[in-house]
């Protein structure tokens, strides 16, 4: 089975091409959907084509599947068309799949749950990595908000943290809040460092 | 109660009634709290409403009679029984393709038939068949693109290549040299006229004059299912589009389209399509076409079902389906004029006594029966002069050249 796989983010292409692999399906292929994939893509007549939902591309492949005579015509995919909240699950984790016309269902079916599951661990990959640039961002603006009082007012690191802290909570606030809005006072009066 | 509707859209200035609902309170003072889905592709758009991911959708009118008719993918029953605005749509072509056309834009905007003519003298001057994009098969610009090009003997399917993208990727594909030209809706000509990539060719207003365009879709089971949400959703869509079409308005409107969460283009392109000032080509003074593109003035929402039936005949006349009375019933049967009425009978709205109308025959702005109020239709002329008479349409397409 020729499965192929339109995709931007070379991440979101690659978790879903390993995914397919380990299941065993070894004729994969992906194409950026720039300049003249449609052309490509009729070149590799494949079996199944994934893509992201979002992928603004979408109209521009499903009229390619309309007037190609190269390919057999393939039709949009949700998974299982008869249950509801398996379609759900396809839109909601953003896969829409096109499938020749022919193939068995039962064939096909692993693909999309795969590429379904597969999506949903990329989109919490991707959450995951957003978190933890903030948090990163979060530590930077506390460490420098606890260098002006230790500097200004001659407080220990462990202090100056409680001070945060304790003024955090007074204030209902969170601690980089105050953190940030400390910095922005102290360059204001001059005494940014 | 609150209601909660899940509506989708794609960044387009034709949003602009669901948006002004939301964001004016309009939909809020009628018990609804929107939730506008942005989408960039209409086959995404399209897969949202037919599988129920949300409530309604800002769709192409033909593309909602193809799904229908079961011609776009799954197919499904949809009901569309309000208009969300008529026209909005503009032809752009690449500066040097443009240099083949009359050079006074004005001139060339108001005269579509010889526009038309001179354009198709330009095809052989080109270096390639001219590649145009549309946004969909299934769209009013593909139709009316077609409409205007067969005018001049040009055959859409052979000498001109029609490439699908969507409108948010028009203009980089204009900078990349895939496509020629394209027609959308607004602001993404005006965006390519101002990048210098493109001049104005002709405006779908003055092609197809109160044109369809853009149509509240439902699931026909669904709409049939909850008269009491529908009544309230087409209530509150009404007041918007009258906030919509005030002039007064227009900078605050464009100001809310311009947010990231809806078109996300600057405010004062945004802008000229809603007062009708087109700029044509970059720097120059604008064009003005006051009836650029409507909302709800002139009965504008009301979803005649000739207009249904025009898609139709379109559709057959490009070979996309096969005429037969029970499938131009089925079509017809998308646009809902009896469910606008319920929804609006207690209203200001002006409401037409019929439910078709020949389109094209109005010249002047025309005052009309209506059940309540004054209703003035205004001009709905074909750029040739046909006119379409729904219960005609063999005769209709016959009148068309073999093979156009």
């Amino acid at each position: 089975m020729r499965i192929v796989i339109i995709d931007d983010s070379g991440l979101r292409a690659t978790v879903l091409e390993e995914g397919l692999r380990d299941a065993g399906y070894d004729d994969i292929h992906i194409v950026p959907p720039r300049g003249a994939f449609v052309a490509r893509l009729e070149r590799m007549a494949p079996d199944v084509v994934l893509m992201d939902l979002g992928s603004p591309s979408r109209d521009t492949l499903e009229e390619m599947l309309t007037v190609s005579r190269a390919l057999a015509k393939p039709i949009a995919m949700f998974v299982d068309q008869s249950d509801d909240s398996m379609i759900g699950a396809a839109i909601d984790a953003g896969v829409s799949a096109y499938v020749v016309d022919g193939l068995r269902k039962e064939r096909v079916k692993p693909v999309l749950e795969l590429a379904v599951r597969r999506f949903n661990a990329f989109s919490r990959m991707q959450a995951e990595l957003d978190e933890a640039r903030t948090a990163l961002q979060d530590r930077k603006i506390i460490d420098r908000a606890k260098s002006i009082l230790m500097n200004q007012r001659g407080l220990s690191e462990q202090d100056a943290y409680a001070l945060l802290r304790s003024s955090a909570m007074n204030q209902g606030r969170k601690i980089v809040d105050v953190a940030q809005a400390l910095i922005t006072a102290s360059d204001l009066l001059g005494g940014g460092l | 109660m609150t209601i909660n509707l899940k509506i989708a859209f794609l960044p387009l200035n034709d949003a602009a009634v669901l948006v002004a609902a939301r964001e004016r309170g309009f939909a809020e003072e009628e018990g609804i709290a929107l939730d506008l889905v942005r989408t960039t592709s209409w086959a995404t758009l399209r897969d949202r409403l037919v599988f129920g991911q949300v409530h309604a959708a800002q769709m192409l009118a033909p593309l909602a009679v193809a799904v229908t008719l079961g011609l776009s993918q799954q197919p499904a029953a949809l009901a569309a029984p309000y208009k969300l605005g008529v026209n909005g749509n503009m032809l752009v072509m690449a500066s040097d393709f443009a240099k083949a056309l009359e050079p006074d834009v004005a001139a060339r905007l108001s005269d579509p038939l010889g526009t038309a003519h001179d354009f198709a003298a330009a095809i052989g001057l080109w270096r390639r068949k001219p590649v145009i994009g549309v946004v969909h098969r299934f769209s009013s610009h593909a139709l009316m693109l077609r409409y205007w090009l067969a005018s001049a003997g040009v055959d859409p399917d052979r000498d001109v290549v029609l490439r699908v993208l969507p409108p948010s990727l028009t203009v980089e594909a204009m900078r990349a040299g895939e496509i020629d030209g394209f027609i959308a809706g607004e602001p993404w000509g005006s965006a390519a006229v101002d990048a210098g990539l493109a001049e104005t060719v002709a405006i779908g207003e003055r092609i197809w004059r109160r044109g369809v365009e853009k149509i509240l879709a439902f699931r026909e089971t669904w709409l049939e299912e909850h008269p009491d949400i529908v009544d309230r959703l087409l209530r509150a869509m009404a007041r918007a589009a009258a906030w919509c079409d005030d002039r007064e308005n227009h900078a605050v409107l464009a100001q809310l389209l311009a947010d990231p969460r809806h078109v996300d283009q600057p405010a004062d392109l945004i802008q000229r399509a809603l007062d009708g000032q087109i700029v044509a080509r970059a720097g120059e003074a604008p064009v003005a076409n006051p009836d650029f593109m409507l909302f709800g003035r002139e009965a504008t929402p009301f979803p005649w079902r000739s207009q249904a039936l025009w898609i139709y005949s379109q559709l057959v006349r490009w070979k996309m389906v096969d005429h037969d009375p029970a499938t131009a019933q089925a079509a017809a049967r998308v646009f809902r004029p009896d469910i606008f009425r319920r929804a609006l009978a207690n209203s200001d709205v002006p409401m037409p006594g019929a439910s078709m109308k020949v389109e094209g025959a109005v010249d002047m702005p025309l005052a009309v029966g209506s059940r309540r109020g004054e209703l003035t239709l205004g001009p709905d002329r074909f750029f040739d002069g046909r006119t379409f008479d729904p219960e005609q349409i063999e005769a209709y397409l016959a009148g068309f050249a073999p093979g156009r």
